[in-house]
């Protein structure tokens, strides 16, 4: 079988694994939210924390407490980080370095898990365990919960409320997370990830050498990093390395976890709003994207359109051979459609438009199918707008699942659109204005562009991926950098956060002969467009100079 | 602590969270996972070490260099693919190499420092040269000189320079068209001219693609089947086995795609050179 028909034969099935499970998973997920029955587990957490789990709270209560989870968990994370040497298990490692700490912290909080460290290098087991890997939970469940407190917006008519921020993340994590984690985990360890905790150990290789074989708990944080969507590898190497990423089919099954959560959103979008096709819809705009992303990515890579791909043969120069061009290029894909970041080949040595896309895919606001409940959120924001603008053209009365889309939700939107390209553009155009940070750049040209473009990018858009070759691990980056990732990350779900206390409180408005029905062909078709449009317009000047320059050239 | 203000009961709540959370995920899920796994996949939990002679030589899944003390291949073993990480698989220090697909201006030794720098296009060109060397097979590919760089000129109005080719070498091509080729002083600037990276007219190579690039990793276990079966002559010969044995050893500890479909077959070197070495 040739390599073209095995990579379409391959995104085929993870296609029909998804359409088979995004139904129960997002019946699941709906049950878990709306239940008003507490478990047991759940009762002796919130006594733990002291909150009371009946209490509703408006939009500004939910955003308090969860900016104040996320405050406290960057100081905890860092903490441990900075304290790392006096902890057990932590391999004689030295604290992580102040301005590494920082970055990592924020970035893990944020849900990005951007790698200025080096994973085998800098952190001991205790701190991936319980600094980095916790954070792989709990930034996934509050993307979630910020996703499922927007559909309540929708949802519910004359609401003061929009939920309880300490019983969606419990909920959240306990019931749809650490489960699936678990079972994933050992589906990972059966197919050769390691999950043990001891430290290096040295052996005599065949020629005579030493090789120092490296341990620790990988499996329980590689199922995480990839369902949570976070993508912050335990090696430096990330899925690309053999103890993360054992065979072509744990391969397979990690792309899987990375879709798996954002795919089934949208169905529990739909049961929550009392319409199941409104669901499918939002599913159909997400299809759309995705799979115009996997298959450009496919098609630029396996052309090997560069002057080193045609020298070699294939886009072969960061990749391995167990994944070979398709898959890899399959998984590069996913990852950034997704907020995920993780990476099984390196986006650096792509071909000029294969390496393109996945910073088109993140530019796309990473909506296609998204980060965990980042993606619904952000895909529900561009429903919001396109209903604006097609009653622009129509002159219908803008109104979105019954609810009005007035003045201030039409400004909460916009800006929440503005965010990304402001960082993304505002932080490139500051980088390249400096000669010490251009000096970071590892290639010359545009290429060196498309690396600073595409820290930014990564960064504001919460993804973590990266173009390898930028040397970050710089006071300047990591600073800069982490300003990006807690701007594109909280500003947004404050927007969103507002928006759904706003929709909450209207009651619904009877849909009549004005209303644009967005569950038909005609309105997957408008989303796709503006949100294409959107990004076109926004980054295709930097595009240019970056990506298309070097491909073109 | 109802009588607290708002603020500090939501960062207290806050702090308690991130405590019980972390107690929860960060050491009773990995505690339990790792109990589990090691239980059920002890193998695969701990690395999938693989032993000679009762003592572990390294893991099934971690690629190794077979090289000797100057980094010269040994002839009896097959070879692994390139390595980014630290000084050739190097599990302490994974990395890609992270170059781009337009990477092909070198610096020349002498120009900065004593060392240059090998574009990734003559990183390219020299391994291929260099395995075509060791094969006793053609190392030529397209876009690189019969002396194993990148063949990329730098066009100016009057002449063109080979630049990646330092002098005294002799030009990959004597003219371009129309225009002189001379060789590449090292120092010199010649950033004013275009760039025009030249085919040639080498055709498919010989050497496959994975024999002349770095992995992600750093850390690659295996190698196309392709690469395998030019170095089997070679170890073959070196060994004193039929080529047959060789063929057959290849086949053994090769994995073809999982379910017929996913990812690509691959050569486990590591396995593959044990197996040679135990007869």
């Amino acid at each position: 079988m040739s390599e073209i028909a095995a990579g379409t034969l391959f995104v085929l099935s993870l296609i029909v694994a998804l359409a088979l499970v995004h139904r129960p998973l997002g019946d699941y997920m709906y049950r878990v939210y709306t239940t008003p029955r507490h478990n047991r587990a759940e009762r002796v957490a919130y006594r733990l924390l002291g909150v009371r789990a009946d209490a509703e709270q408006s939009w500004g209560v939910y955003a308090r407490g969860l900016l104040a989870f996320s405050l406290v968990s960057v100081l905890v994370v860092y903490g441990i980080q900075r304290l790392q040497d006096k902890l057990p298990l932590s391999l004689g490692m030295e604290p992580v370095t102040d301005h590494i700490a920082w970055n990592t912290a924020i970035s893990f909080v944020t849900n990005t898990n951007w790698q200025a460290y080096s994973g085998e290098s800098t952190m001991g087991h205790l701190t991936q365990m319980t600094a980095l890997a916790v954070q792989n939970f709990v930034s996934a469940a509050v993307g979630m919960a910020v996703a499922i407190a927007l559909v309540r917006g929708f949802s519910r008519r004359r609401s003061a409320t929009i939920g309880n921020f300490w019983v969606d993340l419990v909920r959240g994590t306990l019931r749809i997370l650490l489960p699936i984690a678990f079972a994933g985990a050992l589906v990972l360890v059966a197919g050769g990830l390691i999950q043990n905790f001891s430290g290096v150990h040295e052996v005599t290789t065949l020629t005579g050498g030493t090789q120092s074989i490296t341990g620790g708990p990988v499996a329980s944080q590689e199922v995480i990093k990839e369902l949570g969507t976070n993508g912050g590898g335990f090696y430096n190497a990330n899925s690309a390395h053999p103890f993360e990423n054992a065979s072509t089919w744990t391969n397979w099954f990690e792309i899987f976890l990375i879709l798996l959560i954002p795919f089934a959103l949208p169905r529990t979008f739909g049961k929550m709003v009392g319409q199941v096709r409104q669901g499918h819809a939002i599913l159909a705009v997400m299809g759309v994207l995705a799979l115009g992303g996997v298959v450009l990515t496919n098609v630029f890579e396996l052309s090997g359109n560069a002057t080193v791909p045609q020298a070699v043969g294939a886009a072969m120069e960061g990749k391995e051979v167990r994944f070979g061009v398709s898959t890899s290029a399959t998984f590069a894909a996913a990852t950034t459609l997704t907020s995920t970041g993780a990476v099984n080949s390196f986006h650096d040595s792509y071909t000029p438009f294969g390496g393109m896309m996945p910073l088109v895919n993140m530019m796309l606001g990473e909506v296609a199918p998204g980060g965990a409940g980042a993606g619904l959120y952000g895909m529900l924001i561009l429903a919001v707008i396109t209903v604006f603008v097609a009653g622009l053209m129509v002159g219908r009365t803008p109104e979105y699942l019954g609810k009005k889309i007035g003045a201030r939700e039409i400004k909460l939107a916009s800006m929440y659109f503005l965010v990304t390209p402001i960082l993304v553009l505002v932080g490139t155009a500051f980088a390249m204005g400096s000669a010490e940070q251009r000096a970071s750049m590892l290639n010359t040209g545009p290429h060196g562009l498309s690396e600073v473009l595409y820290a930014f990018t990564s960064a504001s858009s919460n993804n973590g991926s990266a173009f390898a070759g930028l040397t970050v691990n710089t006071p300047w980056y990591d600073v800069a950098l982490g300003l990006c990732m807690v701007l594109g990350r909280f500003l947004p779900i404050i927007l969103v956060l507002a928006l759904a206390g706003s929709l909450a409180a209207q009651s619904p408005v009877p849909e009549g002969a004005g209303t644009l029905p967005t569950h038909r062909p005609q309105f997957v078709g408008l989303v796709v467009g503006v949100t294409v449009i959107l990004v076109a317009l926004t980054f295709l000047p930097a595009l240019a100079l970056g990506p298309i320059a070097e491909g073109l050239s | 602590m109802e009588r607290l203000p708002s603020w500090l009961r939501q960062h207290l709540a806050a702090l308690r969270a991130v405590a019980v959370l972390t107690v929860l995920l960060g050491l009773v899920y990995p505690l339990v996972t790792t109990g589990v796994a090691q239980a059920l996949f002890n193998d695969h939990a701990n690395g999938s070490v693989i032993e000679k002679d009762g003592k572990a030589v390294g893991s099934s899944l971690i690629g190794q260099s077979f090289t000797d003390a100057d980094g010269e291949p040994i002839a009896t073993y097959f070879q692994s693919r390139p390595s980014a990480a630290g000084d050739g698989y190097d599990p302490t220090s994974t990395s890609a190499g992270n170059l781009g697909p337009e990477d092909v201006l070198d610096v020349l030794p002498g120009a900065t420092d004593d060392e240059g720098r090998q574009s990734l296009l003559t990183q390219v060109c020299a391994r291929s040269k260099a395995v075509g060397e060791l094969e006793g097979v053609s190392g030529a590919r397209p876009y690189c000189t019969p002396d194993g760089v990148g063949a990329v000129l730098k066009v100016f109005p009057d002449r063109a320079v080979s630049v990646n080719q330092a002098c005294p070498a002799t030009p990959f091509t004597a003219t371009y068209e129309g225009r002189e080729v001379v060789c590449a002083q090292p120092g010199e600037d010649y950033a004013a001219g275009r760039t025009v990276p030249v085919r040639g007219n080498a055709t498919t190579p010989v050497v496959p693609a994975d024999a002349v690039t770095a992995s992600g990793s750093g850390l690659d276990p295996h190698i196309s089947v392709a690469y395998a079966e030019l170095q089997a002559p070679r170890v073959a010969k070196e060994r004193g086995l039929a080529l047959d044995r060789v063929q057959a050893l290849i086949a053994e500890h090769t994995t073809g795609r999982a379910l017929g479909f996913m990812g690509e077959p691959a050569v486990n070197v590591l396995e593959l050179n044990l197996a040679l070495d135990r007869g």
